[in-house]
Formats: C-alpha cells, sequence, structure tokens
C-alpha cells in the first residue's frame, strides 16, 4: 500500500471517530439534570413567555437531532456561541487563553524529547547494570509523583525560599515576553517530570529490543565502530517505535496541563475548563471537551502516518 | 509434587526431570480413555506459581507491605462503625474502637487552650512535639488529617477500580468473543471514550452528575473501564483460537461456559496486572480531581483537598502544610506501582517491559 493510500485509509478511520466525539460532547449537555433555559439565565426568575422566548432564541424548541446540527454547523465554524458567565464569544475566550496552553505544551514536550532519549539509550546501553536500575528507580518515581504536589514543592522551593521565580505569572504581557517564556519553565519541568519517566523507560525497552537484532551483530562484525553501530543503526530503528508514544506523550501533557496550570495559575485553557466547570458555563465546557478531544485524534492520526512513513511494513 | 513419592524408586543414578509428572505419563495405557483434567489444574497451578514468583520479589513485597500499613493506618485512624442501638449487648458499641491520630480531623480545639483565641494561635503551626505534623491554615492537626484522609482516597480507589472490572471485563469479553456488530458497537464507543485524556473525561462526567464522593466515583469508573475492555478483547481474541476452545464448543458448552470456564482464566493475567497498576492512577485521579476543587467538599480531610486548601500556604512558605499529604499520595501510589510490576513480572518472567507504571 502507497504511503496516500495508507493516508486516506487511516483518515476516512478518523470521521466517525470525530462524529461520535462531537455527538458525545453535545450529548453531555443533555444529560444534566434541569431545564437548559435555567443554565442560560442562571436560574433567574422570568415570566414563561420570556422564557420561552429564549428557548427559541437558542433554538431548544426543536428536535435534539436539529440542535445537533445546529450546534455542530456552528462549531466547524467555531462558533460556540456566548459564554455565559462572560457574554463574550466562546471562541474569543478561548482563542485568548490557547497560546498560553500551547507554548506550556510545547516547551514539557521539548524537556521530555531532550532528556527522555538520550536517557533511555544511556539505560538501554549499559542494560541490568547499577546505571539501569538506576534509571528504573528514577522512573517509578517520576511516574509516582503526583504532578500537581510536585509543583507545589517546586514553587515552594524555587520561588519561595531562593526566589529564582516569580510567583504568578507576569500579566498584562504579550505571549513572547521573555518574562512569560521563563516563568513557563517551572510547569513545563512539572508536567514534562512524568512524561520524561514514561518516555525513557519505552526508549530503554525499545532499543533493548534492537541490540539483540541481527543486523547489529552484522553490523559490529564488520568492524564498524561501536558509535556508529549505536548512533547510525540501532538509535535510529530504535526511534521509531518512541514516536507512536508521541501521541500518548499529547496526552498525558494535556491531562498535565489542566492541574499544572491550576498550581501554576497559568492563563491557559486548562485552568479555563475548571474555572467554568465550578461556575457551570456550560458553552465554554463543552467546546473545550471537544476541541480537546479533535485534538487528541488528530494527534494519533499524525502518529499513525509518521510511523507508517518511518516502518513501511506497518502499511499492509 | 508426585515426583517426590518416586525419588526413592528412582534414584539409582538417573537423570530427575524436575517440573515433569512422570507418574501421568507411564501410567497411560496407549490409546486408552485418558482424562487430561487439564483445564483446573492448568490454570491452579499458573496462579501457583506466579504467586511464588511474587514472593521472591522484594520489591513488591515491600510495595505490598506499604500499602497495608497505610490501609491499616486509615482504617484505624479514628472509630468507626457504630453498631444499630436495638441490637441486644453490643448495641451502640463500635465495629472499631481504635483510634491511631490524636485529634479529630476536623476538630479546631488548639485555638480552645487558648484564652483569649486569636488568630495567631489559629493557624499554621509548624511541626512540634504537639502536632508532629503542624497545624493547617485552621488550626486542625494535620497529623490526624492526613491518616484519616487515606479512608477517603484509598476507598476511592479500590472502589472505581473494582467497579470499573465489573463493567469493562464482560463487555470486552463479549465484544471479544462474539466479534461482529456487538463488537464493533463497544469497542467504537471505547474508542470514542478514549479520544478524551482521562482527566478530561472524568472532568466531562463530574460536570454533569455534580461533586461528591459517589459522583467521583463514578465518573472514576466511566474513565476506567475502557483499558480493561480493551485488553481483555484483546486477549479473547488470540485465546479463542485454542482449540480446546473449539473442543468446548463442540462438546455443547454453553457460550457462557466456554467464556467463564475456558476463556477467562487463560485472559485475565494482563486485566489483573492493568487493574493492580490502575489503582494507583486512579488514586492519583481522585486527588488531582481534590485539588482542582472538583471532588469532595474543601472541608473534608482527603489528600487532594487538603493540597487544594494549602495551596497559597505553601507558596508563602509553609513547606509542612502540603508536604504530608503528599508524600502519603506518594508512597501509595509508589507502592502499588511496585506491587503492579511485580505481577506482570509473576505472570509473565520473560517480558521486559517494566515501569510504565500504569499509565497508558
Amino acid at each position: 500500500m502507497s504511503l496516500q493510500r495508507f493516508i486516506l485509509k487511516r483518515g476516512l478511520i478518523t470521521i466517525p471517530l470525530l462524529i461520535g466525539v462531537s455527538i458525545m460532547t453535545f450529548g453531555m449537555i443533555h444529560f444534566i439534570p434541569g431545564d437548559p433555559v435555567d443554565f442560560i439565565t442562571q436560574f433567574a426568575d422570568l415570566d414563561p413567555d420570556v422564557e420561552d422566548e429564549i428557548r427559541s432564541q437558542y433554538g431548544l424548541d426543536q428536535p435534539v437531532y436539529i440542535q445537533y446540527f445546529n450546534w455542530m454547523s456552528d462549531a466547524i465554524m467555531l462558533d460556540f456561541g456566548n459564554a455565559i458567565t462572560t457574554n463574550r464569544t466562546v471562541s474569543a475566550e478561548i482563542a485568548d487563553r490557547l497560546p498560553y496552553t500551547l507554548l506550556m505544551g510545547s516547551m514539557a514536550f521539548l524537556v521530555t524529547v531532550i532528556t527522555a532519549i538520550p536517557l533511555g539509550i544511556y539505560a538501554a546501553y549499559h542494560r541490568n547494570t547499577r546505571i539501569d536500575q538506576t534509571s528504573r528507580v528514577f522512573a517509578l518515581l517520576g511516574i509516582a509523583l503526583p504532578n500537581f504536589w510536585l509543583g507545589l514543592i517546586l514553587i515552594l522551593v524555587f520561588s519561595s525560599y531562593l526566589g529564582l521565580f516569580p510567583v504568578l505569572p507576569p500579566t498584562g504581557e504579550g505571549l513572547l515576553s521573555t518574562d512569560m517564556i521563563f516563568y513557563t519553565i517551572l510547569p513545563a519541568v512539572t508536567i514534562g517530570t512524568g512524561a520524561t519517566a514514561l518516555m525513557m523507560r519505552l526508549m530503554r525497552s525499545s532499543m533493548v529490543e534492537e541490540l539483540d537484532k541481527d543486523y547489529v551483530r552484522t553490523a559490529r562484525a564488520k568492524g564498524l565502530p561501536e558509535k556508529t553501530v549505536i548512533r547510525k543503526h540501532v538509535v535510529r530503528n530504535s526511534l521509531i517505535s518512541v514516536v507512536t508514544v508521541a501521541a500518548i506523550q499529547v496526552a498525558f501533557i494535556i491531562s498535565g496541563s489542566v492541574v499544572v496550570e491550576v498550581v501554576f495559575s497559568y492563563p491557559g485553557i486548562g485552568r479555563l475548563l475548571v474555572e467554568r466547570v465550578q461556575t457551570r458555563d456550560f458553552p465554554v465546557i463543552q467546546a473545550l471537551v471537544l476541541i480537546i478531544g479533535v485534538f487528541v485524534i488528530f494527534a494519533n492520526m499524525l502518529a499513525d502516518i509518521i510511523y507508517a512513513y518511518l516502518d513501511p511494513r506497518i502499511r499492509y | 509434587m508426585s515426583t517426590k513419592s518416586q525419588q526413592s524408586q528412582m534414584n539409582r543414578g538417573r537423570i530427575r526431570i524436575e517440573g515433569f509428572d512422570a507418574e501421568v505419563v507411564e501410567k497411560r495405557e496407549p490409546l486408552s480413555s485418558w482424562q487430561p483434567e487439564l483445564q483446573s489444574e492448568e490454570s491452579k497451578s499458573r496462579m501457583y506459581y506466579a504467586w511464588r514468583r511474587f514472593k521472591r520479589n522484594r520489591l513488591a513485597l515491600f510495595g505490598a507491605a506499604v500499602v497495608t500499613v497505610m490501609v491499616l493506618l486509615a482504617v484505624f485512624a479514628r472509630p468507626w462503625g457504630e453498631l444499630p442501638e436495638w441490637l441486644p449487648v453490643i448495641g451502640g458499641m463500635l465495629l472499631q474502637p481504635f483510634s491511631l491520630a490524636p485529634q479529630d480531623p476536623a476538630s479546631q480545639d488548639i485555638l480552645l487552650g487558648y484564652q483569649p483565641p486569636t488568630v495567631q494561635h489559629l493557624f499554621s503551626w509548624p511541626p512540634s512535639g504537639l502536632h508532629l505534623f503542624g497545624t493547617d491554615w485552621a488550626g486542625r492537626d494535620l497529623l490526624s488529617r492526613t491518616l484519616y484522609g487515606g479512608r477517603w482516597s484509598l476507598s476511592i480507589g479500590f472502589i472505581a477500580v473494582g467497579v470499573a472490572l465489573l463493567i469493562g471485563v464482560p463487555l470486552g469479553s463479549i465484544a471479544g468473543y462474539y466479534g461482529g456488530y456487538v463488537d464493533e458497537f463497544i469497542m467504537r464507543i471505547v474508542d470514542m471514550l478514549y479520544a478524551f485524556p482521562f482527566i478530561v473525561l472524568a472532568i466531562a462526567v463530574i460536570t454533569i452528575l455534580g461533586r461528591g464522593y459517589w459522583e467521583m466515583v463514578l465518573a472514576l469508573v466511566v474513565v476506567g473501564w475502557l483499558s480493561y475492555a480493551r485488553i481483555i478483547r484483546g486477549e479473547i481474541l488470540s485465546v479463542k483460537q485454542n482449540e480446546y476452545v473449539t473442543a468446548a464448543k463442540a462438546l455443547g458448552a454453553k457460550d457462557r461456559t466456554v467464556i467463564i470456564r475456558h476463556i477467562m482464566p487463560n485472559a485475565m493475567a494482563p486485566v489483573i496486572v492493568q487493574a493492580t497498576l490502575s489503582v494507583g492512577s486512579v488514586v492519583l485521579t481522585a486527588a488531582a480531581l481534590g485539588f482542582l476543587g472538583l471532588g469532595l467538599s474543601p472541608a473534608t480531610a482527603e489528600w487532594g483537598v487538603m493540597l487544594n486548601v494549602e495551596q497559597d500556604s505553601m507558596a508563602r512558605g509553609n513547606w509542612w502544610a502540603g508536604m504530608f499529604p503528599g508524600i502519603a499520595l506518594f508512597l501509595f501510589v509508589m507502592a502499588i506501582n511496585l506491587i503492579g510490576d511485580g505481577v506482570r513480572d509473576a505472570f509473565d518472567p520473560q517480558g521486559d517491559k517494566r515501569g510504565s507504571g500504569g499509565l497508558r
């Protein structure tokens, strides 16, 4: 199968998944006990006529499937209506916050890749020695550390005691101010710790598997220097399966950012989600859940395609 | 082992083969109606060998000890279980009368010891002889709260995993065994729910249900059953290819019997491993929800909630305020991961997939 056909097939599988996710997100609101009008009016005592007017204004008097199609066709155009608590459009609220989360997520991803891959290679090369055992212990620690607690400890040590970082993020400045990037280091490290632990072990086991293969013996037997064997042969092949994990990392980093943004009072979409769940601002919650779901689906698809590109055996 | 009984007859310098039951072969007549009865023997001895390997794994035993101690501490932290008054003799007595925690987790008694009770006396004492872990912002004893807090976190972890198993395993088995439309339907639902990161899905469920103990358990169950369903389906797809399954079906066994008696015992190992590991991640997610203010009420002594209310206090340098609940959480999750790794090694000694720690 050519790569184009594989991408097409993989894309077609994604479509029902996207529709399912959108139905679920839409249906979420309908599982909430109570009248949706009450949530829009914030339980104000209103005339039944006024309530009916609001109902028809929001299309709530129409059958459910029509409501879904209306909501979905707006959502494709990124129009999620107005937020209940602030009366701004939902997309504007999210657009304000999204860049910060993307900044933090990509920094966390960077931290993960920079630390996890070399450490994994190192542990695999020295497998079953003390170095490997140490890396295993650190991986266990990294996974078991609750990220919100790690964040609090980092704030305590680096902001409160050592005074290296500000306690609160800089306000009123653009995304790419150096202050903001500097402030993002701690949250990125917090998320990166768990992600690094996972990726390091995966890199290690993938490379251990490759080291046992025949081509490594061949390469060594024909007298290649060990450096070349590892760099040009083993690492390249073992990176292939780590790529797939990158998609899992995306989901992991999103989950992490929801919690860690709250710890660091970071102005990203994770904190927006938590704030709006507390104030029951459903349009924003719905939009965020949908965006996150779609993002993860596309990340998975991308990982599969990269995998198929790197390892043609996958396409069949 | 029956080889032992034969050792006296066979010890004339012959090579003894361990683990091979010679009796079965010797007594068997060729082309006879030999009853293998391997089914139940096999699964029993598999558990037996797994347990034996687990017992040799010191790290896993250490983890099991930590979990046991933490469970006992939580159970004996404060008295509970008052028996109803109408019972004769034992009416009104406590099922568990011990109290390890020095104070009630909600008590603010310290400030009453000072006259007049002032704000300075009220909150955030560093650890001292009187309060080993210090006191929190409202003057409550942190040692008592940390001990007591285990009840919430640990019970949520075990209950949510148990219920998720009860949902995920049957659904996954049905999907894997019957295939076709049933399989498509169940697995597509699993795929869709999998598109959301764990915590986002749990938050979505809590948005619908509201906050509370059982609401949180339900949210974690909705998140948790997915992985069990996926794993057992995959296992069953491969196990059901075996001849003994065909044989059982040919003998007229009911589908239920085939699944439960013949397929399940050979497909459960990865599910058990995953379930052990996910106790840790469920407890972490529950604490994270508590920390976000979406779990139990802010007055509860749950570890995540305690960290939430002490957040500002930590940033001001009161290190003890959030240290101990965090350490408790960390210890528990760590111990569970050690057990989980031990269980995996016990079931699959050749495998080299160590240290993924229960995270998908």
